[in-house]
């Protein structure tokens, strides 16, 4: 038996295994606790008869008490007479006839009451009495009995309702627990036949809600996010492997070309050159290399442990400070607004090499040759409710909305960007740095021109620093250079 | 300068061996960790430069050996294992600087002439002379031909750096991490132009030039005379 037969074997035969079990244990079960309840009932009623009879004896005691043995009689016999269900009994040592309209001896009566049969009376059948007997003084003995099959009978029906109300009762409990775990089994199913065809490679699967809000439907909704996100990342390394087919034959392509070139040129001058462009092919290899494993290191959650604390704020100053003579060579000035932010954990390296890259992106994508003014570059870094966002705004062309997506995704080059230099990793290294730090990249409006938002969405303040609205606003203008 | 190399693939080393001396160094060769830890102990080597990945011990076990027992030889280690963190970790284990493969021969070269020369006692020296430029590091004072030079903070220590290490090449990612504090690949030419922002100040108006370009490696400061 395979794997999946046993567990949908389980899966079935369980519940419904487990129903019969419990219907064989239920049997005993409700017939054990109705037996209780008809005895129960039973044993008060009976205590209530004799408590009723002590009262009927209590008057013979006193009729005796009155007119003596004879003014006894009489009143059993004027009772005897009149009732059918209580019966008396008076044996007088000096008569040798028993007055009363119960016959038969029953010596085992006593005082205190005692549940007898009536068989061996003169009454029929096998009826049953309680009854009490007190010895008269001056020789005699009164027996008062009241028959108590009715009040038997009555035990006996609250037992035999009992027993089917418990029964009852617990069948419909199982039949309901079986329909619900057959309920149960039937949504696992669904979702184990769901991930069994994803499994089979159908990646648009995605598990049926019934949008009840119940833990299952939580739990579909759940699969089917992660789900989301395995088909995304299904796409993008489909993406990606279609991509690095282009952009990294292209060069390879290139590579060769130029190395066959130089061999098939005689002159060693010719030789140097082709080597010198075929290393600086390889280089260009070795950086592509370089980002794209970066890429998917970060994607992987590999470096989560070097996160330190760092002073992003002045990250970000150093970074334009870095970038400002680049950008005054392309004829474009940086303007930073970096307020005073508190000390984050972060990996600085991952953050460093994302912000530089947002500026990279914006100097290269800013109009500078165009002679007209392109207007400048703003860097911001500003505290928000939960995450410190790096802002880079240029005036560039842009990206259009429905690009922007695709634009962080690996070795997408918008049109705009295949005649520039660059990996094409540029925008996806800042979103893969971004998530690392719980965070996400932002492509927005800059109207014109794009802003390239970096949020960071852990960074765990380490001092009590909090930044205001008026210091966020605090325009640092010693890093504002005239072109 | 006595260089061992210890690397296990041996095209690689043999590269290595005959690119060193060619460049005027003497180099030796290690295929394993333990021929290699044995050489290092023996041969009073200038710099090690060392494969993380090894047979039979591996590089950064190699070195955390080496400094337990005391020795202090500058060591260079080669990792394909380019990130962040590895970085940390080979820097941890006693290494002095961590170049990720694959590399360029120049980058290599300059890095372990670098440290070569780093058991010079530097903290001490309070001036660095280059020709007739001078920078002073107690007063942050630069001048050429007595002539004060204005430096702001970051072209200060770069020009630092440069003459800390005068007379060797500086690569570009050498000034990224030390001037900087960066290890990443800034993909735009950012250095040059912070070089060359140097250079105009230093340089200009001067007959000889002391900040060098070396086409190919990085840059260097060094009188011509020299």
């Amino acid at each position: 038996m395979n794997k999946e037969l046993v567990s949908s074997f389980y899966l079935h035969r369980m519940p419904l295994r487990a129903a019969f079990f419990a219907l064989s244990l239920l049997i005993p079960a409700s017939a054990i606790f109705a037996a209780f309840i008809g005895g129960e009932v039973n044993r008060i009623l009976t205590a209530h008869t004799v408590d009723a009879l002590r009262t009927e004896v209590g008057f013979f005691k006193s009729e005796f008490d009155r007119g003596g043995i004879d003014a006894l009689s009489a009143a059993v016999q004027s009772r005897s007479s009149i009732s059918a269900f209580t019966l008396y009994q008076l044996t007088r040592l000096d008569q040798p006839t028993q007055v009363g309209n119960l016959k038969g001896r029953f010596d085992d009566v006593g005082e205190s009451g005692l549940v007898f049969d009536l068989s061996d009376a003169a009454l029929k059948g096998s009826e049953k009495a309680a009854g009490i007997a007190i010895v008269v003084p001056g020789g005699g003995r009164l027996l008062v009995a009241r028959k108590i099959d009715t009040q038997r009978q009555f035990a006996d029906y609250l037992r035999n309702l009992t027993f089917f109300c418990v029964f009852a009762l617990g069948a419909l409990a199982l039949v309901i627990g079986w329909l619900a775990s057959q309920r149960l089994n039937s949504r696992v199913a669904e979702i184990a036949l769901t991930t069994r065809s994803i499994m089979g490679g159908d990646f648009t699967r995605r598990v049926a809600r019934d949008h009840s809000g119940d833990e299952f439907d939580h739990l579909a909704s759940n699969l089917n996010a992660m789900l989301a996100r395995i088909e995304d990342l299904m796409g993008a390394l489909r993406e990606v492997s279609d991509n690095i087919a282009h952009d990294l034959k292209t060069p390879l392509t290139r590579l060769r070309n130029r190395a066959e070139a130089a061999l098939r040129d005689d002159s060693p001058a010719a030789h140097r050159e082709g080597l010198e462009r075929v290393i600086e092919e390889a280089d260009g290899l070795i950086q592509t290399f370089n980002a794209l494993l970066l890429i998917a290191r970060l994607e992987a959650g590999a470096v989560d442990a070097t996160l330190a604390p760092c002073d992003i704020s002045t990250l970000v100053a150093d970074l334009v400070e870095l970038y400002q003579p680049v950008a005054n060579d392309a004829n474009l000035q940086i303007i930073s607004r970096i307020g005073s932010t508190p000390r984050g954990e972060i990996n600085r390296q991952l953050v460093g090499q994302a912000v530089a890259n947002m500026l990279d992106n914006a100097i290269k994508y800013s109009p500078g040759d165009s002679g007209m003014d392109p207007g400048p570059i703003e860097v911001s870094v500003s505290q928000g409710d939960k995450c410190l966002e790096i802002a880079v705004a240029d005036r560039g062309p842009g990206i259009a909305p429905d690009d922007r997506d695709r634009a962080t995704k690996r070795f997408v080059r918008l049109e705009r960007s295949r005649s520039r230099p660059g990996t094409g990793l540029g925008l996806s290294l800042v979103a893969a740095v971004a998530r690392l730090h719980g965070g996400e990249l932002r492509l927005e409006d800059n109207e014109p021109g794009l802003r390239i938002v970096l949020a960071l969405g852990r960074p765990r303040t380490t001092s009590n620093q909090k930044a205001t609205v008026g210091e966020l606003d605090r325009v640092d203008s010693s890093a504002t250079v005239a072109r | 300068m006595r260089l061992l190399v210890i690397e296990d693939d041996r095209e690689t080393a043999q590269f290595l061996v005959k690119a060193l001396k060619e460049s005027g160094h003497g180099a030796d060769a290690a295929a394993d960790g333990d021929t290699g830890l044995a050489m290092a102990r023996d041969g009073n080597y200038d710099v090690l430069i060392v494969d993380r990945m090894l047979p039979k011990r591996d590089g950064l076990t190699l070195i955390e050996t080496l400094r337990g027992e005391g020795a202090r030889t500058p060591a260079l280690i080669l990792s394909a294992l380019g990130s962040v963190d590895d970085r940390v970790k080979g820097l941890r284990s006693g290494g002095d600087d961590y170049l990720t493969k694959p590399y360029a021969f120049s980058e290599l070269l300059a890095r372990v002439e670098a440290l070569g020369r780093r058991s010079e006692p530097e903290a001490t020296t309070t001036r660095y002379i280059v020709g007739d430029l001078v920078l002073d590091r107690l007063s942050h004072k630069v001048s050429r031909g007595g002539e004060s030079i204005l430096l702001q903070a970051r072209e200060f220590r770069l020009l630092e750096y440069l003459m800390r290490h005068a007379g060797q090449v500086i690569t570009r990612t050498m000034l990224l991490e030390h001037v900087w504090d960066y290890h990443f690949d800034p993909q735009t030419n950012v250095i040059d132009v912070h070089v060359s922002r140097l250079r105009s100040k230093i340089d200009k108006g001067f007959p000889k030039p002391l900040l060098h370009t070396v086409r190919g490696a990085g840059y260097v400061v060094r009188a011509d005379d020299e």
